[in-house]
């Protein structure tokens, strides 16, 4: 075993990885605060008003990265969710606890934007059946009931495992998601930034639109290692 | 100053989307401190 494997099983226990998650934590929620102010000065004040949209396409600076984050959490969770399942390692199952409630938190800021950004554009603030939204709204569901069985069931190994196979089954939802808008007739416009082509906008709406998902970025992650640390000590 | 917040008539959507993120996410932030204080972290 190499001494780099060795460091990452240091860091598997709760108890090393405690202090660090603290630093890691505010040196997160700082850049949060500042990327935020950033992202907020280049959407409202930099960034050009649409040519079709006017003013409301300034709801993408939130609606995108949240939606992004909403999906990313997810994976993440799973992850750790199936490592706990794989190892039995008690910081995988924590981790599962503590992302958790931020992810569903995204997911409800997606939903809830895009509603309001819908009935301009749209003329609607939601549609049953379109797979854009149907399968958003089943992501807000996976994550409640993650966090139903961890918290339902009173012997915490139980629960945690039970919570860990919901995670991981729930994630064939998230590519669902992302090709909805190509695999179904949908109201949703497709992606407006991919990995294959140049971003279909401004530069400058562009710039806010990745501040704020930054932003989005940090905070989770100082929320997420908090949280994790409030699970470690409660767990003791 | 006005138009800025009338948001060209969009307003209650730009204004209703940034305020009710806003809001969530300090409420998610004053509950995990409260927790905090409580677990003594």
């Amino acid at each position: 075993m190499t001494a780099e494997s060795l460091k990452w099983f240091w860091y598997a226990s709760p108890q090393t990885f405690f202090p660090l998650a603290g630093r890691i934590a505010r040196v997160c929620a700082a850049l949060a605060a500042i990327l935020t102010l950033a992202g907020l000065y280049v959407g409202f004040f930099v960034a050009p008003t649409d040519a079709q949209q006017g003013e409301a396409y300034r709801i993408i600076f939130i609606h995108v990265p949240a939606a992004w984050m909403s999906m990313f959490i997810y994976v993440v969770m799973a992850c750790w969710a199936a490592l706990g399942l794989a190892l039995n390692t008690r910081l995988s199952f924590m981790m599962t606890r503590a992302l958790a409630p931020t992810g569903a938190l995204f997911t409800f800021i997606a939903l809830w934007t895009g509603s309001l950004w819908g009935r301009p554009t749209w003329g609607t603030y939601w549609v049953w059946g379109d797979t854009r939204l149907m399968t958003e709204l089943i992501l807000l569901f996976l994550y409640f009931g993650v966090m139903a069985l961890q918290a339902a069931i009173d012997e915490r190994r139980r629960s945690d495992r039970a919570g860990a196979v919901l995670a991981i089954v729930g994630v064939v939802n998230i590519p669902i998601i992302y090709y909805s808008v190509q695999w179904w007739n949908t109201l949703h416009q497709g992606a407006s930034v991919s990995f294959t082509r140049a971003p279909s906008m401004a530069a400058t709406m562009f710039t806010g639109m990745i501040l704020m998902a930054a932003a989005f970025w940090m905070y989770s992650i100082a929320v997420a290692l908090t949280r994790v640390r409030c699970e470690i000590v409660e767990s003791e | 100053m006005s138009e800025f917040f009338a948001m060209g008539g969009y307003g209650v959507y730009v204004w209703g989307s940034y305020g009710v993120t806003f809001v969530l996410l300090a409420i998610e932030v004053v509950l995990l401190l409260k927790r905090k204080r409580e677990t003594k972290t």
